[in-house]
């Protein structure tokens, strides 16, 4: 081994010493004779060779060959820059133990690293190998090194610490053990049975695990504690909230400085959150570190509902303990925030949970409002009243949101006309949400809705009197839930409302969220599922295979396969596990000081021969070159170097070479161009075509705009936001417009785009007649985004963007054109000619006069087809030009002309 | 053969006859353009032969001499003096110019893509003399009998013509059979081959009072001689082989007998009368040029 290098097969360097033959063989050696063509060989006949040795190869190019061959003995002797000495050089099967827990994850990459290491150095030697995930353990099984460095990659670590002792084999082996710096439970135990088999070596990085432990609410700031394993000098670590922004985006909606004081294995700050923000963060987590002991995930306590109080009618103002939502309010208060007002008011808002206190009468929207609310997953608690018991409400049928049938009137009991007493609580089902809860003996009920006997009602009942009558029954609807408490919100049917019991079933609904965690014994039967854990890394991902677990499990038992950090769900409620529980604390590993204690760090070892076959290649290459050029034949190489630079620019001009599409995006919005729907029928598209040509024409002439031969576009295929203004020319033949067809016409004309109908029936047929291509426009248009039209009034833009006109002829004389209708108050000022409509293009004209025709001209300007009879025809013809050059300035300089600036110069040319 | 054989045959050759044919024509026209532009550059300051003589143009008047008959009197010009004069027309008597331009394979050899084969710059010069006499009223030809000299702008389409052709021989051989008598001669070549059959024809042509000029062409290469290594030298045609182990040994004594060889060829000249000149063709064609019109015409005056 020289110094930094070591190599695999030392004795292949031997070879080393046959270089200086290879050097005098190589110079002996002629190279082979170049044929030439020379007319001078004439006088070359007959000369003999001076010296029958011929040139010698160049010294400089026998020293390259030479480093050829080197590199090619050295590379194949194995050299490895760094060689792993750490480990002493034995013999004999070793286990390599990983902790391979979350404590670990955060240099994991390290840590696979020197397994990797490890796992070479050991297939070096020829040692089998097993390896232990403490997290995961396996039956040990002693295997080829490479065969574990294969499956090394498939081998991270787990989300929780090792609780138990793995199997170990009989034989004696070697231990490597991997430590995560974290004290395990079983850690001494297992290092004296690893020790009983042979010696244990421990690697291990200096660098102590930190994690965040769960996120608690204190005076309505959260209370921020992060712990670290090894209680070092003083250290800063930032934690960032993560959640969904308004739009949706997962980001840090805060962070936070946690300051480690020297000596301090804990730091903690408070975070003041608005609360909108806080019942966004889902996760906190430290910044820079990636394990799922940085993360802490936050669930309901976290997070305020929205719950909507409605009452019916309040007509006993004043007496404020007998309202309806005087208990609920206090109830809530604490722990949600509350909404009040009109349902229909409220409804947007999406409030978690609307409270009905004694409503019996809904509106059919207000109904149907609600319905939709709660089928995408709200909850609509209805408590009874004396409304509720007078009304109809759900007597016959029953009604949608109502969980039962109700009999007339209810009942009353121990009252002072009644027999029996008051009726109490029945203990909760074990298939209520409610069970497990106390049933204090205090709570008594004197007045009730019944319930119909219905066969669904079983199902329905969550809570019972003693004598089996329902008292809270439940419906879901869709996602969301409508629950009935047959009793009144306040005191006056029951003391309920009175009991502790009240506030914990508003929790247990998920109407309030607890702030503060939850007592083992309250959420003993409760079954959690987890629907989103945590990985090793601090990444959460979405699970449904993962069985449910106990509430009171939940909470207490140590973090392994079966109980994974991450978030659970019964029924409504949501609960994070975090890897750190509130009074958990990290304790570093304790090693016999026998142990020699191993870094993990450590210069990578890298095997050299690659590089030096690579160089052998190399110089192999260069000689060939040289060769070529000392036997002056390298022309061929340039040939192929010149073909080389040739091609690979074509290459490159290939893929700059412009698409289709571009070309027709050029060609539209290099000038301003009109354009029309091409229909299918070749005579009407030309006639179009002939007819913008014209159009174009006389605005060239007569304008400052000058378009460019106008384009005939096909609405499923081309970009129409290139074009200010398109022709339709309605026929019955032509197709109906794809759906995605619509949509693009639909953002052109939300876009601020026009287009000009033309169904080119005036003659024969009114606007809105039924004519065929009347009926055809209606099918065309239906599906466009077209706001309420008018005929076009006197002082429409149109009349005056450029010349002033009354009429707006085609071929056919109809004033029947139709534009968007101005707003409805529009007003004259009193001495205006005009109203004052300062806004807006309207996006559609639609008229039947075949402008198109009128328009059309051939390329000398006369036109194609008659108007009209003599002067008046040419009239008319003059003013359909007209009437297209108002239409494009219209769209062009849109309301401009509307403004009232210009009213004394339009004044003036009116005559007026 | 059958005569479905010919028949096979007959239209591929006539085609490919007729695609070299195609492709030597497309020769012609470059070729004379640059034997025509070359030529412009030489002016015709000297053309004439400057004294009295057989011709049509007017040259001067002189005084009668005893001996002079009276019809030789111009009594027109007479008639304004006392003195008769005789009307002397220029001495215009066309030479007889044949060329030799050495199109063997060894002639088409060139040493580098930018430097044009020796054959190339032969015919060019050739062709550019050619143009000159003509101009100059001059017959040209070619040496044998293939091409008589003829004067005309059509002789120097024909000319460009004949010099076209390649010849399939690894050196060119001068050709000595009907030499016109008293002609000028212009030989092109790089004279590598026999000398032998050069000397015959060059004593030949001086024993028919034929004179001449003879441009030795040469590659620079061949100058030069640049090469190293072992190496098989062979000629164009491939007829002539040598090897040698080591060529940048063999460079001295080739260049040895290169200069024997151009000091044999002047030597050669001197005797018969004729001019030597070496051209390379890494040079202007202008100045080798500039030189065959010198010597052809300073030999003529």
């Amino acid at each position: 081994m020289l110094g930094a290098i070591g190599f695999a097969v030392p004795s292949l360097l031997w070879a080393l010493l046959a270089l200086p033959a290879l050097w005098l063989i190589l110079r002996a050696v002629p190279p082979a004779p170049i044929r030439r063509r020379f007319p001078g060989v004439a006088l070359l006949l007959g000369l003999k060779d001076d010296d029958q040795v011929s040139d010698r190869t160049p010294w400089w190019l026998l020293a390259l060959r030479m480093l050829a061959v080197a590199a090619v003995i050295l590379g194949l002797a194995g050299p490895i820059l760094n060689p792993d000495r750490s480990t002493a050089q034995g013999s004999g099967p070793v286990l390599i133990v990983l902790d391979a827990g979350w404590g670990g994850a955060q240099d994991w990459a390290a840590r696979q690293e020197l397994a990797d290491r490890l796992l070479a150095q050991a297939g070096r030697d020829g040692r089998p190998v097993a390896m232990l995930r403490l997290t995961a353990p396996e039956p040990v099984e002693f295997l080829p090194a490479e065969v574990w460095r294969a499956r090394l990659p498939g081998m991270g670590p787990q989300a929780w610490t090792a609780t138990a002792m793995p199997a170990l084999p009989e034989s004696a082996f070697e231990t490597w053990w991997l430590s995560d710096g974290l004290a395990l439970p079983m850690q001494d135990e297992l290092f004296a049975a690893l020790e009983a088999k042979g010696p244990v070596q421990v690697y291990q990085t200096g660098r102590a695990a930190i994690a965040l432990a769960p996120v608690l609410v204190e005076d309505g700031a959260l209370r921020l504690t992060a712990r670290r394993a090894l209680a070092g000098e003083a250290r800063v670590i930032g934690v960032a909230a993560m959640g969904l922004d308004p739009a949706g985006v997962p980001r840090a909606l805060a962070r936070i400085d946690l300051t480690f004081a020297p000596g301090a294995s804990e730091a903690t700050a408070l975070l003041s959150l608005p609360a909108e923000l806080r019942a966004r963060v889902t996760r906190f987590e430290i910044e820079g570190l990636r394990s799922a002991g940085a993360v802490t995930l936050s669930d309901d306590s976290l997070r305020r509902r929205e719950v909507a109080l409605i009452a019916g009618r309040d007509d006993r103002e004043g007496l404020e303990l007998l309202s309806p939502l005087y208990y609920l309010r206090s109830a809530l208060e604490p722990s949600v925030d509350l909404i009040e007002g009109a349902l229909l008011d409220i409804l947007p808002a999406n409030p978690d949970v609307i409270v009905l206190a004694d409503v019996a009468t809904l509106s059919g929207a207000e109904q149907a409002a609600l319905l939709d609310w709660a089928d995408k997953g709200g909850l609509l608690l209805r408590f009874a009243g004396p409304r509720l018991a007078a009304s109809d409400l759900s007597r016959t049928e029953e009604d949608p949101l109502m969980p039962v049938r109700l009999r007339a009137g209810g009942r009353t009991v121990g009252g002072a006309m009644s027999w029996g007493a008051p009726k109490s609580l029945a203990p909760f089902a074990e298939t209520s949400p409610l069970f497990g809860l106390a049933v204090p003996d205090d709570v008594a009920v004197t007045s009730q809705v019944m319930a119909q006997p219905d066969p669904t009602l079983a199902d329905r009942v969550i809570a019972q009197l003693t004598d089996g009558t329902p008292l809270i029954t439940r419906k879901r609807i869709g996602q969301g839930q409508v629950v009935l408490v047959h009793v009144t919100a306040n005191a006056e049917w029951s003391s309920l409302p009175l009991s502790g019991l009240f506030v914990q079933m508003l929790e247990r609904l998920a109407v309030s969220s607890a702030t503060e965690a939850p007592a083992i014994a309250d959420m003993a039967g409760t079954t959690w599922a987890p629907f989103e854990v945590l990985d090793a890394f601090g990444r959460l991902s979405a699970t449904d295979a993962l069985q449910g677990v106990d509430g009171a499990a939940l909470m207490v038992e140590a973090l392994g396969p079966d109980l994974r950090p991450g978030l659970y769900r019964s029924e409504a409620r949501v609960m994070a596990r975090n890897v750190l529980g509130s009074d958990d604390t990290l304790a570093p590993a304790i090693w016999p000081a026998r142990v020699p204690v191993v870094g993990i760090g450590g210069a990578k070892e890298t095997p050299l021969a690659g590089w030096l076959l690579a160089l052998a290649l190399l110089a192999l290459a260069v000689d060939v070159g040289a060769t070529l050029a000392l036997s002056g034949r390298l022309r061929l190489a340039r040939a192929g170097v010149l073909v080389l630079v040739l091609v690979m620019p074509r290459a490159d001009a290939a893929h700059a070479q412009a698409t289709p599409d571009d070309a027709f995006t050029l060609l539209a919005t290099a000038e301003t161009v009109l354009s029309y729907v091409r229909t299918g029928d070749a005579t009407l598209d030309e006639t179009s075509q002939l007819g913008l040509q014209g159009l174009s024409d006389v605005l060239f002439f007569r304008t400052s705009i000058e378009p460019a031969p106008p384009i005939g576009v096909n609405l499923e295929t081309d970009d129409l936001g290139l074009f200010p203004f398109i022709y339709w020319p309605v026929t019955e033949q032509q197709p109906q417009p794809s759906a995605e067809a619509y949509a693009k016409l639909n953002r052109y004309l939300r876009g601020g785009g026009m287009i000009l109908f033309d169904t080119r029936d005036a003659d024969v047929a009114r606007f809105g007649g039924s004519s065929p291509q009347g009926r055809k426009l209606r099918s065309l248009a239906a599906p466009l985004d077209i706001p309420a039209l008018e005929p076009l009034p006197e002082d429409h833009i149109l009349t005056r963007t450029f010349y002033l006109l009354q009429d707006f002829p085609g071929r056919h004389i109809s004033r029947d054109v139709w534009v968007e209708a101005a707003p409805a108050d529009a007003e004259k000022i009193e001495g205006m000619p005009f109203r004052n409509l300062n806004d807006g293009v309207t996006p559609v004209i639609i008229g039947g006069n075949d402008w198109a025709s009128a328009w059309a001209a051939d390329e000398r300007g006369n036109p194609i087809y008659p108007v009209g009879r003599g002067q008046t025809g040419e009239r008319q013809r003059e003013l359909a030009y007209r009437f297209g050059v108002n239409i494009v300035m219209h769209v062009l300089t849109g309301n401009y002309k509307s403004d009232q600036v210009h009213v004394p110069a339009l004044l003036e040319r009116l005559g007026q | 053969m059958s005569d479905a054989a010919i028949l096979r045959a007959v239209p591929d050759g006539s085609a490919r006859l007729r695609a070299r044919a195609e492709s030597e024509a497309s020769r012609l026209p470059p070729l004379l353009a640059r034997a025509d532009h070359l030529a412009g550059t030489v002016l015709l300051g000297e053309h004439g032969r400057r004294r009295a003589g057989m011709g049509d143009d007017f040259w001067q008047y002189r005084p009668v001499q005893q001996g002079d008959s009276a019809a030789m009197i111009d009594w027109r010009r007479s008639a304004r003096g006392d003195a008769q004069f005789v009307r002397e027309r220029e001495w215009q008597i066309a030479q007889s110019v044949m060329l030799w331009v050495d199109q063997a394979a060894s002639m088409r050899f060139s040493s580098d893509a930018k430097i044009e084969p020796k054959a190339d710059r032969a015919r060019l010069l050739a062709l550019a003399t050619a143009v000159l006499l003509v101009r100059g009223g001059e017959r040209v030809g070619l040496t044998g009998t293939s091409l008589p000299p003829q004067r005309g702008r059509a002789q120097v389409l024909r000319l460009a013509e004949m010099l076209s052709r390649d010849e399939a021989a690894d050196y060119g051989v001068p050709e000595h059979r009907a030499m016109i008598p008293q002609a000028r001669a212009l030989f092109i070549s790089d004279y590598m081959g026999d000398i032998a059959e050069l000397k015959l024809a060059l004593t030949k042509a001086a024993d028919r009072g034929v004179r001449g000029v003879m441009l030795q062409v040469l590659d620079p290469s061949e100058e030069a001689f640049p090469f190293t290594g072992r190496t098989i030298f062979e000629s164009i045609g491939g007829t002539l082989a040598h090897e040698t182990l080591k060529a940048g040994d063999l460079r001295t004594r080739y260049l040895d007998r290169l200069a024997a060889r151009k000091d044999e060829l002047a030597a050669l000249a001197r005797v018969t009368g004729w001019r030597f000149h070496t051209h390379h063709t890494g040079d202007s064609a202008q100045v080798a040029l500039l030189w065959l019109w010198a010597a052809m015409s300073g030999g003529a005056a």
